[in-house]
C-alpha cells in the first residue's frame, strides 16, 4: 500500500485553513503539533488517559492523540491558541492566572480547553456522575466542587493543582452566571 | 502502527461493501479503543471505513414508545437526552459513569458495545493472551489480575468488559440492530457476547462485516427509579471493579419485579437473572436481597487476588437493591 495510505487534508484551526499532506496514522494532536505549529495541545500519555493534548472539536472538548487528524476533516478545531479573542483572555483563563490554577503548565492548555468544555456542557444542563439524580424533570443544580472534580477528571495534573484549578474554574462558572443575570 | 487505507462513508450500503471488499476492513467511530489498540500494535487493520458522516446519531422515541439511540450517537448525547434520563436513569448514570467527558464526546453507542474485553496484558505485545494470539496462554492467571473476572470464565481468559453503558442497556433487555449486505438484523444484548470458552478473541455474536445501526430500549423495561451504582479504585475515570445496575418494583411489601445487571465481573455485562428468581414474590427486605446475591455469586470461581469481587459484588446488590427499596 501506497497512496491509499496518505493524503492530502485540510484542517480548519482557530479559524485558518491549513493544507497538509498526512500519513493516515498521524494523530490530529501531531498534526497540529508538527504541521501547523500549534503546539498549545501537549503529548502526555499519548494514550487518551492524560487530557494534556485536549482540545475542542466543533465546541466539544476531545483529547487529539486519539483523533486521527484525516478524520477531523470539515471539522472548526479550536486549540488553546484560540481560546482568548485577540489579546482578551476568556475568564476561565484569566481566573486560572489569577488564582493560580497551574505550577508548571504543561497540563494548563489541556486544562483550559476542558473547561471550556466543562462550562459550555453544564450550561447545556448535561448532569454528571455525581449529579444527585439525573432526571431532566429536576433542577439542574449549579456547579459546585465536587462535580468540577468530576466534569475534569479526564484532566491529570502531575504537580497536583488541583485545589486551584477547582478554584478557577467555579470563579468562571460564577462569572459566566452573573453575565447570564 | 501498521499503515492503513481510511475512507469515509456517505451511506450505510456504502460502507458495508467497503468494509466487505478489503480483507482487514474495520469500521471507525470515536477510535477512543480502536485507535488506541492500533497504536499499541494490538489492532492493526488495512482499512478504516468512517462512518460518521452516516445518518445514525440520534435518539428518538419509535412508534411503539421504545427508545431508539442512533449507533453513532455519542455516549455524552446519549446520556444527556431527556428521554434517557427520565425512563432510563440507570442508563444515563453508567455512561457518565464511564471513561472522561472528552472520550465521552467522541466514543459511539456502538463502539461502546464493540469496544474489547481486555485486560493490561492483551495490550502488552511481549506477554501470553489466548485474546490477542489465540493459544498462546494467559498470563494474566499467574500475573496481576486484581482486576479480573470471577464468573463465566475459562482457563483461556479472565479479563472483564469494562462497558458501564452495556451493563445497563443489559438491565434494560437492549435490542442491538444492525445491518449486513444481505439485509437488516437484530440482537438481544442478553445473546450479543459470546460465552468465553476457549475462544476470548470471537466476542460478539455480531456477522462478519455487520454495522450496528443503532440500540433500541424497550418500553416495557423503562424504570425511573432504576440505578447504577460502579465501585472503582479511584474515584472518577477508571474502570469498575464492581458495578450493579438495578432496578426494583416492590408492592405490598413484596417484589413484583427486579432487574439486575452487574459488570467488572465477566467479560460481558452480566445479568444476574439467578439472584432475580431468587427475589420474584419475596419479601423486599436486606437479608433477601444479600441472600439472592449469594445465591448468584454460588457460581463465582476467583483467583488468588480478586476473591474480594465476590464479597463486593454481594454487598452492593444489596445496597443498590435496598436504595431503590426505600
Amino acid at each position: 500500500m501506497t497512496d491509499a495510505t496518505r493524503g492530502a487534508i485540510s484542517l480548519q484551526v482557530n479559524g485558518a485553513e491549513h493544507r497538509i499532506d498526512v500519513d493516515n496514522r498521524r494523530t490530529l494532536l501531531d498534526a497540529l503539533r508538527e504541521d501547523t505549529g500549534h503546539t498549545g495541545p501537549k503529548k502526555g500519555c499519548d494514550f487518551g488517559q492524560c487530557g494534556a493534548c485536549t482540545i475542542l472539536v466543533d465546541g466539544r472538548r476531545v483529547v487529539s492523540c486519539l483523533t486521527l487528524a484525516v478524520a477531523a476533516q470539515g471539522s472548526e478545531i479550536t486549540t488553546v491558541e484560540g481560546l482568548a479573542e485577540k489579546d482578551e483572555l476568556r475568564p476561565v483563563q484569566e481566573a486560572f492566572v489569577r488564582l493560580d490554577g497551574l505550577q508548571c503548565g504543561f497540563c494548563t492548555p489541556g486544562q483550559l480547553c476542558s473547561a471550556v468544555g466543562v462550562l459550555a456542557e453544564h450550561a447545556a444542563g448535561w448532569p454528571s456522575a455525581v449529579t444527585a439524580d439525573v432526571s431532566p424533570d429536576c433542577p439542574h443544580p449549579p456547579l459546585d466542587a465536587d462535580e468540577v472534580r468530576e466534569r475534569m477528571s479526564g484532566n491529570l495534573c502531575r504537580c497536583g493543582a488541583y485545589p486551584s484549578i477547582v478554584r478557577a474554574v467555579l470563579d468562571a462558572a460564577d462569572e459566566r452566571a452573573e453575565v447570564a443575570r | 502502527m501498521k499503515e492503513f487505507a481510511y475512507s469515509r462513508a456517505n451511506g450505510v450500503r456504502e460502507a458495508l461493501v467497503m468494509v466487505a471488499e478489503q480483507e482487514n476492513g474495520r469500521f471507525l467511530g470515536g477510535g477512543t479503543n480502536l485507535v488506541d489498540l492500533m497504536k499499541r500494535g494490538v489492532e492493526a487493520p488495512d482499512l478504516l471505513v468512517d462512518v460518521r458522516s452516516l445518518p445514525l446519531a440520534g435518539v428518538r422515541e419509535d412508534d411503539d414508545g421504545d427508545v431508539v439511540i442512533g449507533a453513532t450517537t455519542t455516549n455524552s448525547d446519549a446520556a444527556a437526552h431527556p428521554e434517557v434520563r427520565r425512563r432510563y436513569p440507570a442508563l444515563s448514570q453508567a455512561v457518565l459513569a464511564g471513561a472522561s467527558g472528552q472520550l465521552r464526546n467522541v466514543a459511539t453507542v456502538a463502539g461502546n458495545l464493540l469496544q474489547r474485553t481486555r485486560c493490561a496484558f492483551f495490550a502488552d505485545l511481549s506477554t501470553a493472551c489466548n485474546k490477542r494470539v489465540p493459544g498462546s496462554g494467559c498470563a494474566a492467571l499467574a500475573g496481576v489480575h486484581h482486576n479480573h473476572a470471577i464468573l463465566g470464565t475459562s482457563p483461556s481468559c479472565v479479563a472483564t468488559n469494562p462497558s458501564d453503558m452495556a451493563v445497563s442497556l443489559m438491565l434494560f433487555d437492549a435490542v442491538v440492530h444492525y445491518e449486513t449486505l444481505d439485509g437488516e438484523g437484530e440482537i438481544p444484548l442478553s445473546r450479543f457476547y459470546r460465552p468465553v470458552g476457549d475462544t476470548p478473541h470471537v466476542e460478539t455474536a455480531l456477522p462478519a462485516g455487520a454495522l450496528i445501526t443503532s440500540v433500541r430500549l424497550p418500553r416495557a423495561t423503562a424504570g425511573e427509579r432504576s440505578r447504577y451504582r460502579k465501585v472503582r479504585e479511584r474515584a472518577s475515570y477508571a474502570f469498575a471493579t464492581v458495578s450493579v445496575a438495578a432496578d426494583l418494583e416492590v408492592r405490598a411489601g413484596r417484589v413484583h419485579e427486579v432487574r439486575i445487571a452487574l459488570g467488572g465481573v465477566a467479560s460481558h455485562p452480566w445479568r444476574a437473572r439467578i439472584a432475580e428468581e431468587e427475589l420474584r414474590g419475596g419479601p423486599a427486605v436486606p437479608e433477601r436481597f444479600r441472600a439472592a446475591a449469594e445465591a448468584e455469586l454460588a457460581a463465582a470461581r476467583a483467583l488468588p487476588h480478586n476473591g474480594y469481587k465476590v464479597t463486593l459484588a454481594r454487598n452492593l446488590i444489596q445496597s443498590v437493591l435496598t436504595e431503590i427499596a426505600g
